[in-house]
């Protein structure tokens, strides 16, 4: 084989495989669309909590969110396809000392429990969350799209005029974290079909350290300020919005790399690039 | 000394060289630097301070009086937990508290103390937390340094320059919920010359609890946030329960000895008119400040967010009341605690009548007289309903009644309203073959879930039942009724029956 036959090869190869690779991502959106994310038509989203340098409203484009939280199962796909993210070989900086606490070993979530894989990915770093995303071809939600498709309630996009659906958001918050986690999708699903947005876990977002505001670390905000005590009242849109206190609190009293027992994350994808 | 040698002169002379070198350099660097030194010195000086582990104390004791004549480094641990406690006979609650009790443990210093306070946040917590303490002086009471996501923990350092008995709580926002569900507690700095000696110290906290059913509705409770804001709580306790001061866990006394309470109130929404029933507070140091400010009260005002200190002798044995003078909080929300006082009679202060009839009526102690025949009335009672077959079987038809009322709050989700299930997913649990076969294992599934393989009338199911956080009555109550309904008939199961299931269980 001389120089130019194996050029031609190459190049045929190399065509082949970025054709099947445009198919692929084609169909698997569409697949994604279908079975495993709902789109978000975009909206206007008042922030919950705005620091003093922050636009009133955000507006928040369509896109595509994943009807469940990660699971156990689909992360195990993910550490086996990606061996640095096995809590043995996974960098100290990414994630603290208890990641994936509850695996029995690196590639064991305990799959001889019943339901394990099925159970929500917890005990995972902000690191991880983004790392599984990028490998999906997926990335985390900012906190303005999380949060705008979370207050949907049961029968329409705004949950906060749903006595029913206040109701039950309280009462969520009423149970002990079980000893063992419920599988994902026990639970009614909201407006847009996304199921556990509220009380299975709590979840990652990429921008959770900024309360929406510029700023990338907790301090530029003035969030730890001003979510304590009475002041936690002044900046916020809905003062009697409890359950979005706090996931603001639950998001500003963490950091990068912490592993947490009832913190996961699901994945969103842009619009635009999915079609 | 006559052989004092060359060399020894020789470093005599350096020696005093160096000396005056060292002085002279180091005269105008103080001068200059004086004030970085005095800061050096102190922090030294506090590094250097010995070193002591707080005794903390879960209510209603406080720890005991500081011996010590300087000021130490104190490190204080407070772990916080999220559990469910009860609130009343057979009402649950959600409680977040610092050191698994409501109120949180009872912290106690010495002005001058340097105080390292590390606060824990256990990984089964839901939320994250801190802590304000108003012994702190600087901005948040150590809220900001201290915020703390479930699993981890937080530490910070302040100087105890205040005296008083103050109050801690949580101050993450919502605040209101975390204060709430008895994020609070007492930190005594004692003054340098201590506190005057006392025999007994008690300490004693109010909370007004807001929570979806009435006082009394049996389950678990869930927080009601319009009640909250409405300032119209469900309940309103000592030390975070209903029950927490009456019967076997009443305050104790003696004839002739004088009691200290520290009366703390964690709110968030009510004053509490705390008074004794039958006691005058002989000293009363106001709004927990350092000096007794008034002597002979009967009720003092214990602010939300706020404490009292009260001082009186017992002269007279009986049982003595504590109670939140505004009344209704007193009567049907569990604002009644005991303190039992043994020792001879002085008929000379009393006589022996008792005045407080109403308080003593319903919520009676052993002690009185017409409460002890009430005792033996309801013993009597107790005995001709073991011994009489008609009424035990009406026994039985109250507990499926209430067993009705656990099943449709807590397992009606799953197994549906008429216990049919949902055939391969959700077993059944009329007609059960399952459920009848062994009265045991059906208390054990309850106590402690099930997953894995199972046969139900001749179909497998493979899920997971989680347990339920259902209390030994309530678990008793609800078998009987889902043995007794949809066709199934079989025995009652009692309390008896679960409470040695769970030791079994516990045992194993």
């Amino acid at each position: 084989m001389n120089n130019r036959q194996a050029w031609a090869v190459i190049l045929t190869v190399l065509s082949l495989f970025l054709a099947r690779q445009a198919v692929f991502t084609a169909s698997g959106s569409e697949e994604l669309l279908n079975h495993g994310m709902v789109l978000i038509p975009g909206g206007v989203y008042q922030p919950f909590f705005k620091g003093e340098n922050d636009a009133p409203q955000r507006e928040v484009h369509s896109y595509l969110l994943q009807k469940y939280p990660v699971t156990c199962g689909e992360y195990l796909e993910f550490v086996q396809a990606n061996p640095k993210w096995k809590r043995s070989k996974v960098i100290r900086l990414f994630a603290d000392e208890q990641y994936l606490a509850d695996w029995k070993n690196d590639e064991d979530p305990g799959i001889e429990t019943p339901g394990r894989l099925n159970q929500p990915v917890t005990w995972v770093s902000w690191f991880a969350a983004r790392a599984y995303a990028k490998w999906k071809g997926m990335r985390l939600p900012t906190s303005a799209e999380w949060e705008f498709a979370a207050q949907a309630g049961f029968d329409s996009v705004d949950g906060s005029g749903e006595p029913a659906f206040v109701r039950d958001l309280m009462r969520k918050y009423s149970l002990p974290l079980p000893e063992i986690f419920p599988q994902i999708g026990q639970e009614r699903p909201n407006f847009y079909g996304l199921h556990d947005m509220h009380g299975l876990v709590w979840e990652w977002t990429v921008d959770f350290n900024s309360a929406l505001a510029t700023g990338d670390v907790r301090n530029d905000t003035g969030i730890n300020r001003v979510l304590f005590c009475g002041a936690g009242a002044l900046g916020t849109v809905d003062r009697s919005n409890y359950a979005a206190y706090m996931r603001y609190g639950f998001r500003s009293s963490v950091k990068a790399s912490y592993t947490i027992r009832n913190l996961g994350f699901r994945c969103a994808k842009d619009c635009s690039k999915a079609r | 000394m006559k052989t004092r040698t060359h060399s020894a002169r020789l470093r005599a002379a350096i020696s005093t060289f160096t000396w005056t070198a060292l002085i002279g350099i180091s005269i105008p660097l103080s001068v200059g630097l004086g004030q970085e030194f005095d800061n050096f010195f102190e922090v030294e000086a506090q590094k250097a301070l010995p070193e002591i582990k707080a005794v903390l104390s879960e209510p209603p004791f406080a720890p005991p009086p500081i011996e010590r004549d300087f000021a130490a480094r104190v490190v204080v641990e407070l772990e916080v937990i999220e559990k469910v406690m009860p609130i009343a006979d057979g009402v649950e609650y959600l409680f977040w508290t610092f050191g698994g009790s409501v109120p949180g443990k009872f912290i106690r210093v010495r002005t001058g103390d340097t105080v390292e306070f590390h606060l824990l946040n256990h990984p089964s917590s839901r939320m994250p937390h801190n802590i304000d303490l108003h012994a702190v002086t600087g901005p948040g009471g150590g809220a900001a340094s201290s915020f703390t996501a479930p699993g981890h923990s937080s530490q910070f350092t302040f100087k105890a320059l205040n005296p008083g008995l103050y109050v801690y709580h949580c101050a993450t926002a919502p605040v209101g919920l975390h204060v709430a569900n008895g994020m609070y507690g007492l930190i005594l700095v004692e003054p340098e010359e201590g506190l005057p000696v006392v025999d007994r110290e008690y300490y004693v906290m109010q909370g007004d609890f807001y929570t979806e059913g009435r006082f009394g509705e049996e389950g678990l409770q869930s927080f009601d946030q319009q009640k909250a804001e409405d300032e119209r709580p469900s309940y309103v306790v000592f030390n975070g329960s209903a029950n927490s001061l009456v019967g076997d866990k009443a305050l104790r006394a003696n004839v002739g000895e004088t009691v200290r309470l520290f009366v703390g109130n964690g709110g968030p929404n009510l004053i509490s008119s705390f008074h004794v029933i039958g006691e005058i507070f002989d000293r009363v140091y106001q709004e927990a400040g350092t000096t007794v400010n008034q002597q002979n009260v009967q009720t003092t005002l214990v602010p939300a967010g706020g404490a009292a200190m009260v001082e009186f002798s017992m002269n007279v044995p009986g049982t003595y009341i504590l109670v939140d003078h505004a009344l209704f909080r007193a009567f049907n929300k569990g604002a009644l605690g005991m303190l039992k006082v043994d020792g001879p009679e002085d008929l000379l202060v009393y006589s022996g009548k008792e005045v407080d009839a109403v308080y003593l009526g319903s919520q009676a102690s052993a002690s009185s007289d017409s409460a002890q025949k009430l005792l033996n009335l309801e013993q009597q009672v107790q005995d001709a309903i073991q011994s009489d077959p008609q009424i035990a079987s009406l026994t039985k038809e109250v507990q499926i009644e209430k067993g009705n009322r656990v099943y449709q709050q807590t397992c009606f989700a799953c197994h549906l309203p008429n216990g049919v299930g949902i055939e391969g997913v959700f077993p059944p649990l009329a007609k059960s073959d399952f459920l009848m076969a062994d009265k045991d294992r059906a208390i054990r599934v309850i106590l402690d879930g099930l997953s894995g393989e199972i046969q139900v009338n001749d179909k497998t199911y493979n899920g997971v039942m989680p347990s339920l956080v259902l209390n030994d009555e309530q678990i008793a109550n609800v078998l009987t009724y889902v043995r007794n309904s949809w066709g199934n008939a079989g025995d009652p199961v009692s309390v008896t029956d679960v409470s040695r299931v769970r030791a079994e269980s516990a045992n194993r």
